[in-house]
């Protein structure tokens, strides 16, 4: 090989060598927002398969318990009483209560799961066992710590207890998949015992007739019920907060 | 599957605010197992009663844990914390284990792989929490889980924790105990939850968990290091009486 082809030669490996330092980060750039996006329209394709669930106002009204925070800082909760449309279906019941939970309280700062976290759907098996599916924002967005966690866990099963006798105990999905903890610290490997005595076979609404001004969402069912009925009513003795016994 | 336990040993009742005994002859050195008592299958040297706490500074590596507004992590605090818990454990005569020693991020079965192998543990898992009462500390057992009926007498690692849970309890009480009267605001006995940390431990396990990332300051969290640490000590010392331990690593008690 002559010195010039030689030189020609390593000319042309710096430069390959030099555009691939420079293409490479954006190539993984690319790979990494495209992988993004990827999971991203995933979860919306979901979200649009899951229908929202509307309260119907046919259904009728019952007193329904809903357990959010006491305060901002204390780590109870305490169940709040609102009249909502509820249907007598189990899993329709469960999504319905469970949607109003999501939706959150009037006080923002009294929210025991993240405004972003969606119910992607909830299945009842024949014994008993409830499967809750959430989206990853429920893990993702929660504030890391047991307490936290706890709150956030025991708001939703202390809520099915008291409103869905048939639920006996609850599993957690986080988008469909089975998590080893919520964030970091509460184990959801198991399923939550949520009621220990046995389901009534039918439910007792209270016979209260629907109101006019009907809500179309459960966020709007909450927001519009809770000032038509006293608003937001914690009980008087404040719950302390769950302590939901696994049962793997 | 943990260690079978053909013999499983008596639990005596717990004895609350029992004067700590005389300590171990045991000396410890900053980093790892001390002692020859810490082998897990030095059964034969080893003393009868509880002498090894397994400490588990949480998180760590790539999962910082709560994250406060001040650049506050909980993987790097926790792991401040535990030099003070280990030093007042090593004055009541125990020797400290600990799950990890810098910023790795141990699994949550290697983290209780380490308290399993060892023979007269108790394990603490140290934590601080994002939200709650700032200033205040929590203990935690695991909330109750479904009980060991094998018929080998082998417990299961998923519910390793099951044979333990009542002194879990009796020791998460005792510290938090401890804890309620340096920190006012805390509870007044140990809290159940279902702390992952806790189910694969066969060993009494407790977490203890400090509030909270929010504070402005982190000074002011490491000022509650002491107390917590002193609470920790005098808990496992007065819990030592109540604990018989099992014949073999991991047996049941």
């Amino acid at each position: 090989m002559t010195p010039r082809w030689r030189f020609w030669l390593i000319g042309g490996l710096v430069i390959a060598v030099l555009a691939a330092a420079i293409y490479f980060p954006i190539l993984r750039r690319r790979v990494k927002r495209a992988a993004r996006l990827q999971q991203q329209s995933e979860e919306q394709a979901r979200r649009e398969l899951t229908q929202p669930i509307v309260i119907n106002p046919g259904d009728p009204r019952v007193k329904t318990k809903l357990f959010w925070a006491s305060d901002a800082i204390d780590s109870t909760l305490v169940p709040a009483t609102v009249d909502l449309p509820l249907s007598n279906d189990p899993v329709l019941r469960s999504k319905q209560v469970l949607n109003t939970l999501l939706a959150g309280p009037v006080d923002a700062e009294l929210r025991t799961l993240p405004p972003d976290a969606l119910l992607l759907a909830f299945y009842l098996l024949p014994d008993g066992t409830a499967i809750a599916d959430f989206s990853e924002a429920l893990a993702t967005s929660i504030p890391s710590g047991i307490v936290s966690e706890q709150l956030a866990v025991s708001s939703i099963t202390r809520t099915l207890e008291a409103n869905v006798p048939q639920v006996r105990r609850l599993k957690i999905l986080i988008h469909g998949q089975e998590v080893e903890t919520l964030a970091g610290h509460l184990d959801l490997m198991g399923t939550f015992v949520v009621n220990t005595t046995p389901a009534q076979p039918t439910l007792k609404p209270v016979p209260t007739p629907p109101s006019t001004d009907k809500p179309a969402s459960p966020a709007a069912a909450d927001k519009a019920s809770a000032p038509a009925t006293g608003t937001l009513t914690p009980d008087k003795a404040p719950g302390k907060l769950a302590q939901p016994e696994r049962k793997p | 599957m943990v260690s079978p336990s053909p013999d499983p040993s008596p639990v005596q009742q717990p004895a609350p605010g029992t004067t700590p005994p005389a300590s171990p002859s045991a000396t410890s050195s900053q980093g790892g197992v001390s002692g020859s008592a810490t082998s897990p299958f030095g059964a034969q040297a080893q003393q009868a009663g509880l002498n090894i706490v397994v400490l588990d500074p949480a998180h760590g590596g790539t999962d910082p844990g709560a994250r406060g507004t001040g650049g506050i992590r909980e993987s790097e605090i926790v792991l401040d914390f535990v030099i003070q818990v280990r030093r007042a454990l090593e004055l009541q005569g125990f020797q400290v284990v600990q799950t990890r020693q810098g910023n790795e991020n141990p699994s949550f079965d290697d983290r209780s792989a380490t308290a399993n192998a060892q023979r007269g543990a108790v394990f603490v898992s140290l934590h601080i929490s994002s939200t709650g009462l700032p200033g205040t500390v929590r203990v935690y057992v695991n909330s109750d889980l479904s009980p060991v009926a094998d018929s080998n007498g082998l417990i299961p690692w998923d519910r390793a924790q099951a044979p333990f849970l009542g002194l879990s309890k009796t020791f998460g009480d005792l510290v938090q105990g401890f804890l309620t009267q340096r920190f006012k605001g805390s509870p007044d006995s140990a809290q159940t939850a279902s702390v992952r940390q806790l189910r694969t431990t066969a060993a009494p396990a407790i977490a203890v968990e400090i509030s909270s990332v929010t504070v402005e300051d982190r000074a002011d969290l490491d000022r509650m290091a002491p107390g917590v640490a002193d609470a920790v000590a005098r808990g496992a010392a007065a819990f030592k009486p109540s604990y018989i331990v099992p014949n073999s690593p991991g047996a049941l008690p």
